[in-house]
C-alpha cells in the first residue's frame, strides 16, 4: 500500500511538471489554435539559463534564495524576449496562412533554438549545483522532498493564477475576445496584436518556472531537453483539452499519475509479460480511450468542426 | 509584414547553398619538408547533432587529438612522413545517414575508418566500408551481429556484452555476494544488450533477479520504477545505461530511501556520472573494460591532454577513438604502407598497448577478450576496486592506485 | 471540368532521357554518395505521396505515419533474412507489407474517426509511437522483433539469382547496387504519382477534398465520411508499407532508429512544404528536404574557405540553417512551394476556428 502511495506521490510531482509546460502550449493554443512545437525548447532555454545564474552565483556563495530569485528572473526574461521575438518573426505573418503552414515553421523555430542552445551550452548533459539538502518529509508512508510539494503547490496556484487573471482582468478579457474572434474583437477595440504578443510572452514565462522547476528537480540539464518535455506537455494539453487552462493541469498531473502507475504495475498486472518498457504505450492508449468518449478532451468546450 | 527583405535572404542562401557544387576540399597548401609527406585522410563518423550528440563529439575529439599527436610525431611510413587529415561527419546515430556518411567517406577515399558510434550506424555503414575495402574501428558498438556479418574491415576496440555483462555478474556473485539484484535497461541496442548479458550469468548463477525494469535514452524520471523496486527489496541494482540516466537515477534512488548497491557498465564510468549524481554518486560502481587509465602508460597523460585541449573532461569514448587511430597506424607501420590493401591484413594481428589497455583482435575483429576494471566512487571520485582477467575466475587485487 | 492539357510529349521524352540517365550523371559529377541521398530520397518521395493522400487530400492531420514505413519494413526484415531463417521473395513479401500496413492503416484510423485537427494529430502521434515502442521491445518473451539491436543481413532484392544489390555490367556500363535500385525506385516512384493522380482526379479524390473543406457539409451531402477516411488512411499506408520493404531490401538493416517520431514529423514537412495537395509539389518537397541537409554538409569546408578559420562547428551551422530554411520557406511561401490549383484551396480561416 505504501508503494502504491508513493507511486501517486511521484506520478503527481511528474505530472506539476507536465502541467507547468503544458499551461504554456495551451495558452498559445487557445489564443491562436497553433501547436507550437518550439515550446518544449522555451522552455529548455528557460532552464539552462536559470542553470547557468545558479552555477555562477552558487560558485561565488551567495544565499540560496537569491539564486533562486536570479535563476527565475534570468529564465523569464530570457524566455519572454525568445517567445516575443518567434511570435513577431516566425508566427505572426502567418496568421491568415493555411493551418498547417505555422506547425512547419514552429519545427524550423525548434531546431533553431535547439542549435543555438548548443552553441552557448554545449551538446554535454549539464549538472546543475546541488542548492540546498532536500528536506525529506513522509504523508501515509510516501516519502517526497519539500521541492516536489513546491512544484505541485506552484502549478495548482499559476492556475489558479491564470483562470482568475483570464476571467478578470482586462488583458484576459480581451484575451478571450480574441480567442473567439479575433477580428470581430479587432473591430470591437482590442488590439490583438498585442493581446498576442502578450500571450505568447506569458506562455513563455511559465515556460521559463517550469524549466527552473526542471533543473532543480532533476538536476540536469541538455540541449535536446525541450523535446521530450514539449511531447509529453503536448500529450497532457490534448488530455486535457488543448486550450483550457484547467485542463492543461488536470491533464498534466493525469498523465504523470498513469506514467507513474504503469511503470510500478504493467508488469505484475501482465505476469511479467509487459514490463515498464510498455509505460508510453499504456499512456497513449489511455490517451486514446479518453478522447473516443471525450474527442475534445476531458475539459474541452470544442466539440465542433474546426476541421 | 514586410516581405521585401525575404527574398534577398532567401536568394543569398540558395545562393550559398549552390556554392556547394563547386565545394570540393581545399587543397593542403603543400609543406617544403626534408621528406615528402604523405596525407592520409582518417574518417571519423559519429553523431554530431541531435540527442547523443555529446558521445559523438567525444569521439570525433579523440580522433583529432590523436591524429594531432600522430602528426605531432613525425612517424614515416614507406620513406614518407606521414600526415594524419580528418574528415569527420555527422551520421545524427540514423542508420540511413549512416549509411550516407559512409559512402561519403568511401567516396573521399579516406585510408581508414574510425566509427560509428551507435551499432545502428555501424552495422549498414559496415557494408559499404568492406565494400570499398576500407578498414572500420568502431569505438563503441556492442552489438554483436556487426562482426559476425563475414565483412574483414570489421573490428570494434569496445568490449562486448557478452564480454562485460558476465564479468560484472560474477563480481556481484563473487566479491559482493549479493543474493538479490534488480536489472534496469535503457531500451537501446548497448543498455539492452548488457543488461540481458549481466541478467542471464547472474540467474545461472543462483542470484534472484526480483524486478527487471525498462526505461529509455531521453528519460529523467525514474521515480516509479524506482519505488517499484523498493517494493521487492534487492541487494543490488544493476543499470545498463549511460550517464545522462544513471546520474539522476542513483541520486532519486538515494531521494527514495533505497539501500541497495549501485553498479553499471562502462557507459556509467564518466566523470560526468560523479557531476550528475552529486553526493549521492557515493559508493557507486562500474566496469570498464582495459586496466584502470590511471595506471596505463599514456593514460593519465591522455586525460590531460584532452582536458587541455578540449576543456572538458572526456564523455566516454574518447578513449576508443585514440586508441583505434593508434592501431590503424600502428598498422600502417608493420606494412610500411597507407594503403588500406596493404595494412588491413595488419590489423588484425594487431597487439598495441593503448590508452584503454591491451588491444588484439580476434579474427572476427572483436576486442581479444581484455581485463576489465570495476571502478567504485570514493569521495568524489572514480577509484579503481577490482581488475577482473579474461577468463573470470581468477581475480586479482586491485594495483595500488595513484592517490 | 478537368480540362485536361494535351500530353506534352516533347517535355515527357526529354524527362525521360534525364531520368534514365540520371544515376550515372550524378555519380560523374557528385560522386556515389549523392547516388545513395537520391536513392533514398525516392523512397522519401513514395512516403510523401503517401503521406499526402492522409493530410493533403482527406485533411487529416497524421503526425505518426513513420509508423507504416517501419511495419513494411519490419514485414519484409522478418521475412527475408536469417532471422527466422525464412527467406522469402520480394513478390510475396512487397504486396503483403502493402497489406498489412493497409490494416494498420485502418485499425489505427478507426479510434480516429471523431477527432478533429489537433486532437487527431496527437492520436496519431501516439499510435506512431505505440509502433515504435512494440518494435523496440518485442524481444521478450520471444523474440519477434530482436528489439533495440534491429535484423541484419536483411536479403537484397533478387529475382532467381539476379541480386539487384550486386554489380553487373551491360553493354560497357556498370550498373552498381545503388544504380539498380534507383531504377526500381523509380518504377515504384511513377506508380505511386500514377495512382494518386489518378486518385486525384476520381470520385474518391473529390469526395476526399469534400472532407476536407467541410467535413459537415460532406456528409450532409451523403459522402459516407466514415469508410472514406479509413480508406484514407489505409491507401497511405499501403504506400508506406512499400516503401518500407524497398527500404529494408536496401538498406539491409531495419531497426527501431529509423522509425522514431522526428522522422514522421520531417515526412509532414515535406508534404506541407512541398504543397500539400498537389502531387507535384510534395514530390518537389520531398526532394528537397532529404537533399537539403545534405548538402548543407559542405558548410563546413566553405567556413575554411571563405572566413579562413571554422567559426562554428559545421554540424550545428547545418542544422541551424536547415531550421532556418524551414521557417524562411513557409513565411515566403505559406502554402507551399508548389501548392494545388486554385480550386483546390480549403476555405480560408480568419484568425482561427
Amino acid at each position: 500500500m505504501e508503494i502504491f502511495v508513493q507511486q501517486i506521490v511521484n506520478g503527481l510531482v511528474l505530472g506539476s511538471i507536465y502541467a507547468l509546460v503544458a499551461l504554456g502550449y495551451t495558452m498559445v493554443y487557445g489564443i491562436l489554435g497553433l501547436i507550437n512545437f518550439a515550446h518544449g525548447d522555451i522552455t529548455m532555454i528557460g532552464a539552462l539559463v536559470a542553470l547557468t545564474v545558479a552555477q555562477v552565483m552558487a560558485a561565488a556563495g551567495l544565499p540560496v534564495p537569491l539564486i533562486l530569485a536570479a535563476a527565475g528572473a534570468a529564465a523569464i526574461l530570457v524566455c519572454a524576449v525568445i517567445g516575443l521575438t518567434v511570435e513577431r518573426v516566425a508566427y505572426r505573418p502567418l496568421r491568415r496562412a493555411p493551418r498547417l503552414a505555422p506547425l512547419i515553421t514552429a519545427i524550423g523555430v525548434s531546431i533553431l533554438l535547439q542549435y543555438s542552445a548548443a552553441l552557448v551550452w554545449g551538446k554535454q548533459y549539464i549538472a546543475m549545483p546541488e542548492l540546498w539538502v532536500p528536506h525529506k518529509l513522509t504523508l501515509a508512508g510516501a516519502q517526497f522532498t519539500a521541492l516536489q510539494l513546491v512544484i505541485f503547490a506552484l502549478a495548482c496556484l499559476i492556475m489558479a493564477g491564470l483562470i482568475l487573471f483570464i476571467r478578470y482582468s482586462r488583458m484576459g478579457r480581451a484575451m478571450r475576445a480574441t480567442e473567439q474572434n479575433a477580428e470581430v474583437a479587432g473591430l470591437m477595440g482590442v488590439n490583438t496584436h498585442h493581446v498576442i504578443a502578450f500571450t505568447f510572452v506569458l506562455g513563455s514565462a511559465i515556460g521559463a518556472v517550469a524549466g527552473l522547476m526542471v533543473v532543480l528537480y532533476y538536476g540536469i540539464g541538455h540541449y535536446f531537453m525541450g523535446f521530450m518535455l514539449g511531447l509529453k506537455a503536448f500529450t497532457a494539453a490534448v488530455l486535457g483539452g488543448i486550450g483550457n487552462v484547467g485542463g492543461a493541469v488536470l491533464g498534466g498531473l493525469l498523465l504523470g499519475v498513469i506514467e507513474s502507475l504503469a511503470s510500478g504495475y504493467i508488469g505484475d498486472l501482465t505476469g511479467g509479460v509487459f514490463g515498464s518498457n510498455y509505460r508510453d504505450v499504456f499512456a497513449f492508449l489511455v490517451l486514446v480511450l479518453v478522447l473516443i468518449f471525450r474527442p475534445s478532451g476531458l475539459l474541452g468546450r470544442h466539440s465542433g468542426d474546426r476541421a | 509584414m514586410k516581405t521585401a527583405f525575404l527574398k534577398p535572404l532567401l536568394l543569398s542562401v540558395a545562393g550559398s547553398v549552390l556554392l556547394w557544387g563547386c565545394g570540393k576540399e581545399p587543397a593542403p597548401a603543400p609543406k617544403p619538408a626534408a621528406k615528402p609527406v604523405q596525407t592520409v585522410k582518417i574518417g571519423s563518423a559519429s553523431p554530431l547533432t541531435g540527442p547523443q550528440a555529446h558521445i559523438g563529439i567525444d569521439i570525433r575529439n579523440g580522433v583529432q587529438l590523436a591524429i594531432d599527436d600522430a602528426n605531432a610525431a613525425a612517424i614515416e611510413i614507406g620513406g614518407k612522413q606521414l600526415k594524419l587529415e580528418l574528415v569527420a561527419e555527422d551520421d545524427e546515430a540514423n542508420p540511413t545517414k549512416a549509411t550516407t556518411v559512409a559512402q561519403k567517406l568511401a567516396d573521399a577515399k579516406v585510408a581508414a575508418v574510425v566509427g560509428h558510434f551507435n551499432s545502428g550506424a555501424s552495422i549498414p555503414a559496415s557494408k559499404i566500408y568492406s565494400d570499398a575495402g576500407i578498414p572500420q574501428i568502431s569505438p563503441s558498438s556492442t552489438n554483436p551481429k556487426y562482426t559476425q556479418q563475414g565483412f574483414k574491415t570489421t573490428f570494434r576496440v569496445v568490449a562486448h556484452d557478452d564480454q562485460q555483462g558476465p564479468t560484472l555478474a560474477r563480481f556481484a556473485e563473487k566479491t559482493l555476494k549479493v543474493k538479490t539484484v534488480a536489472v534496469i535497461d535503457d531500451s537501446t541496442a548497448y543498455g539492452q544488450g548488457l543488461a540481458e548479458a549481466f541478467e542471464k550469468t547472474v540467474t545461472a548463477a543462483g542470484i534472484k533477479v526480483v524486478a527487471r525494469e525498462h526505461t529509455t535514452d531521453k528519460d529523467t524520471d525514474f521515480k516509479a520504477i524506482l519505488t517499484r523496486i523498493k517494493g521487492k527489496n534487492p541487494d543490488l541494482i544493476m543499470f545498463g545505461g549511460i550517464d545522462p540516466q544513471a546520474g539522476p537515477m542513483i541520486k532519486q534512488m538515494k531521494q527514495l530511501g533505497i539501500k541497495a548497491k549501485y553498479i553499471g557498465g562502462d557507459g556509467m564510468q564518466t566523470p560526468n556520472f560523479i557531476k550528475l549524481a552529486g553526493d549521492a554518486a557515493e559508493g557507486a560502481m562500474a566496469s570498464i573494460p582495459g586496466l584502470p587509465k590511471e595506471q596505463m602508460p599514456g593514460g593519465k597523460a591522455f586525460l590531460e591532454k584532452y582536458k587541455a585541449k578540449f576543456n572538458q573532461d572526456v564523455e566516454l569514448f574518447a578513449p576508443m577513438g585514440y586508441d583505434a587511430v593508434m592501431v590503424f597506424i600502428d598498422a600502417m607501420k608493420r606494412a610500411q604502407s597507407t594503403d588500406p590493401v596493404k595494412f588491413l591484413p595488419e590489423i588484425g594481428k594487431t597487439a598495441y598497448q593503448g590508452v584503454i589497455g591491451p588491444i588484439a583482435f580476434d579474427d572476427k575483429g572483436d576486442l581479444k577478450n581484455g581485463p576489465i576494471t570495476i571502478y567504485v566512487v570514493k569521495e568524489g571520485k572514480w577509484e579503481p576496486l577490482e581488475t577482473v582477467s579474461p577468463g573470470a575466475a581468477a581475480e586479482q587485487p586491485p594495483a595500488p592506485a595513484a592517490k | 471540368m478537368t480540362g485536361r492539357v494535351p500530353v506534352p510529349w516533347r517535355w515527357l521524352l526529354l524527362a525521360a532521357a534525364v531520368l534514365l540517365v540520371l544515376p550515372f550523371a550524378v555519380e560523374m559529377l557528385f560522386g556515389r554518395a549523392w547516388l545513395r541521398i537520391v536513392d533514398v530520397a525516392l523512397l522519401f518521395v513514395m512516403l510523401s505521396l503517401g503521406l499526402n493522400i492522409v493530410v493533403g487530400f482527406a485533411g487529416l492531420l497524421d503526425l505518426g505515419y513513420i509508423a507504416f514505413f517501419a511495419v513494411g519494413a519490419y514485414c519484409y526484415a522478418l521475412l527475408a533474412s536469417p532471422h527466422f531463417g525464412i527467406h522469402a521473395s520480394f513478390l510475396l513479401l512487397l504486396p503483403a507489407g502493402a497489406l498489412i500496413a493497409g490494416v494498420f492503416g485502418v485499425l489505427l484510423g478507426a479510434p480516429t474517426l471523431r477527432l478533429r485537427g489537433d486532437y487527431l494529430a496527437i492520436v496519431t502521434l501516439g499510435f506512431g509511437e505505440i509502433i515504435r515502442i512494440f518494435l523496440n521491445n518485442l524481444n521478450r518473451p520471444f523474440n519477434l522483433t530482436n528489439g533495440p539491436q534491429g535484423i541484419t543481413l536483411i536479403d537484397p532484392l533478387s529475382v532467381s539469382g539476379f541480386s539487384l544489390a550486386k554489380t553487373h555490367t551491360v553493354a560497357g556500363l556498370s550498373f552498381s547496387g545503388l544504380h539498380n535500385y534507383y531504377y526500381v525506385f523509380l518504377v515504384f516512384v511513377l506508380l505511386t504519382v500514377l495512382i494518386s493522380r489518378r486518385l486525384e482526379y476520381s470520385r474518391i479524390g473529390r469526395a476526399w477534398f469534400a472532407i476536407r473543406d467541410d467535413e459537415l457539409a460532406a456528409a450532409a451531402m451523403g459522402i459516407n465520411t466514415r469508410n472514406l477516411k479509413l480508406t484514407a488512411f489505409a491507401m497511405g499506408a499501403t504506400f508506406g508499407g512499400v516503401a518500407g520493404g524497398l527500404f529494408a531490401s536496401f538498406q539491409g538493416f531495419v531497426s527501431p532508429e529509423s522509425f522514431q517520431l522526428i522522422d514522421s514529423i520531417m515526412v509532414l514537412c515535406m508534404v506541407v512544404l512541398g504543397g500539400m495537395g498537389n502531387v507535384w509539389g510534395v514530390v518537389l518537397g520531398a526532394v528537397l528536404l532529404t537533399t537539403l541537409p545534405e548538402a548543407l554538409r559542405y558548410i563546413g569546408p566553405l567556413q575554411q574557405r571563405f572566413l579562413g578559420e571554422v567559426l562554428i562547428d559545421p554540424s550545428d551551422l547545418r542544422m541551424l540553417l536547415f531550421g532556418a530554411a524551414l521557417v524562411l520557406m513557409m513565411l515566403f511561401r505559406p502554402n507551399g512551394l508548389w501548392p494545388p490549383a486554385q480550386r483546390r484551396y480549403p476555405a480560408t480561416e480568419a484568425g482561427h476556428g
